[in-house]
């Protein structure tokens, strides 16, 4: 998609939510052999700054700077067969044609493209933020700088928990919290950072993860992929 | 963002949130927010801007979350001022790209 529409005036910009530093995106980022910018979010500024909640997410961005469309679901698959393999397990073929077209859609014709909101709306369809949510992101950074400095102690727990709680449907400080538990628990490293949920008597340090999320929220999908 | 200190001056309050301390109020753009008292505090003023402020007990460690009081995340369209390192740690800014249409794309390997 990038190769195809760069001669048009178009850049991909990728960022990668991980406070566990650019040797992890690297990992994924070597693989796929891409030509574009690739920057590093240590502390999940883009989830602060533009409201992204979950990846993958895209903003589209005019020729002045201006955003066209704020954070929403995006198709682009991330990096590597092994990121891209996950991808395709949550993405729906005829989401990513469409997505596509609209993308194309509004590479050719700029603001005259109905894919491109107006500033007012590209305000209002951001997603909400109360102070709660402020302080989430607060929290996250926080936790995360704590983290850094003393591994996943009970402070920088308190401030993930804090986080998870106050902003419950931010996908991205829940996964990231839970992939370090993950990879200090796994043997296999990679496998690691994609773990969601305790297995059955873990010990977890967390108030939630994705296998209660999903019996809350979406029974039917979670009785579908065996999870009681 | 963290902060080693709460008694920031006016002029470093703005430089971190982008809100100016003028007779009026705090103000970004058009957007001017009246302030309760003249004597410049940078706590009450970020919570009165909807910025949470999150003490590390025992550590001289402040995290100050964005601004909330236009009610949604974005409170305008303008990506100027955004930066981020790429992965050899070089700052890059959305604004060296403009001329061009952008899809700024968050991922993660998680």
């Amino acid at each position: 998609m990038r190769e195809e529409l760069h001669p048009q005036g178009f850049e991909v910009v990728d960022v990668c939510l991980e406070m566990g530093g650019a040797e992890i995106a690297r990992l994924y980022v070597d693989e796929a052999h891409s030509t574009h910018p690739s920057l590093l979010d240590e502390s999940h500024a883009m989830d602060a700054r533009f409201g992204v909640t979950n990846i993958p997410q895209a903003i589209w961005i005019d020729e002045a700077g201006q955003i066209v469309r704020p954070p929403e679901p995006a198709t682009c698959p991330p990096r590597g067969e092994t990121a891209e393999g996950i991808v395709k397990m949550i993405g729906d073929g005829a989401f990513r044609e469409k997505y596509a077209a609209r993308l194309r859609d509004w590479v050719a014709n700029g603001a005259e493209s109905r894919y491109a909101l107006s500033p007012e709306d590209v305000i209002a369809r951001s997603r909400p933020r109360s102070p709660k949510v402020s302080q989430a992101a607060a929290h996250f950074e926080m936790a995360q700088h704590l983290w850094r400095l003393q591994g996943l102690s009970e402070r920088a727990l308190v401030h993930f928990n804090a986080a998870h709680e106050l902003q419950p449907d931010n996908i991205t400080y829940k996964r990231q919290a839970y992939s370090v538990v993950g990879v200090e628990r796994s043997d296999d490293t990679e496998r690691g950072r994609f773990r969601q949920a305790p297995e059955e008597g873990e010990d977890w340090p967390f108030i939630s993860d994705f296998n209660r999320d999903l019996l809350a929220h979406d029974p039917k999908l979670a009785e579908k992929l065996g999870l009681s | 963002m963290l902060l080693d200190r709460t008694d920031l001056s006016p002029e470093e309050f703005q430089s971190l949130t982008g809100w100016e301390i003028k007779p009026e109020g705090a103000c970004k753009g058009e957007t001017c927010v009246p302030l309760a008292s003249a004597d410049f505090d940078a706590v009450s003023t970020a919570e009165r801007l909807g910025m949470a402020v999150v003490e590390e007990p025992g550590s001289p460690l402040w995290a100050l979350g964005p601004e909330s009081i236009g009610g949604r995340a974005l409170t305008n369209t303008d990506t100027a001022d955004f930066a981020l390192p790429d992965l050899d740690g070089n700052e890059f800014r959305l604004s060296s790209l403009h001329g061009q249409k952008v899809l700024l794309l968050a991922w993660a390997p998680y």
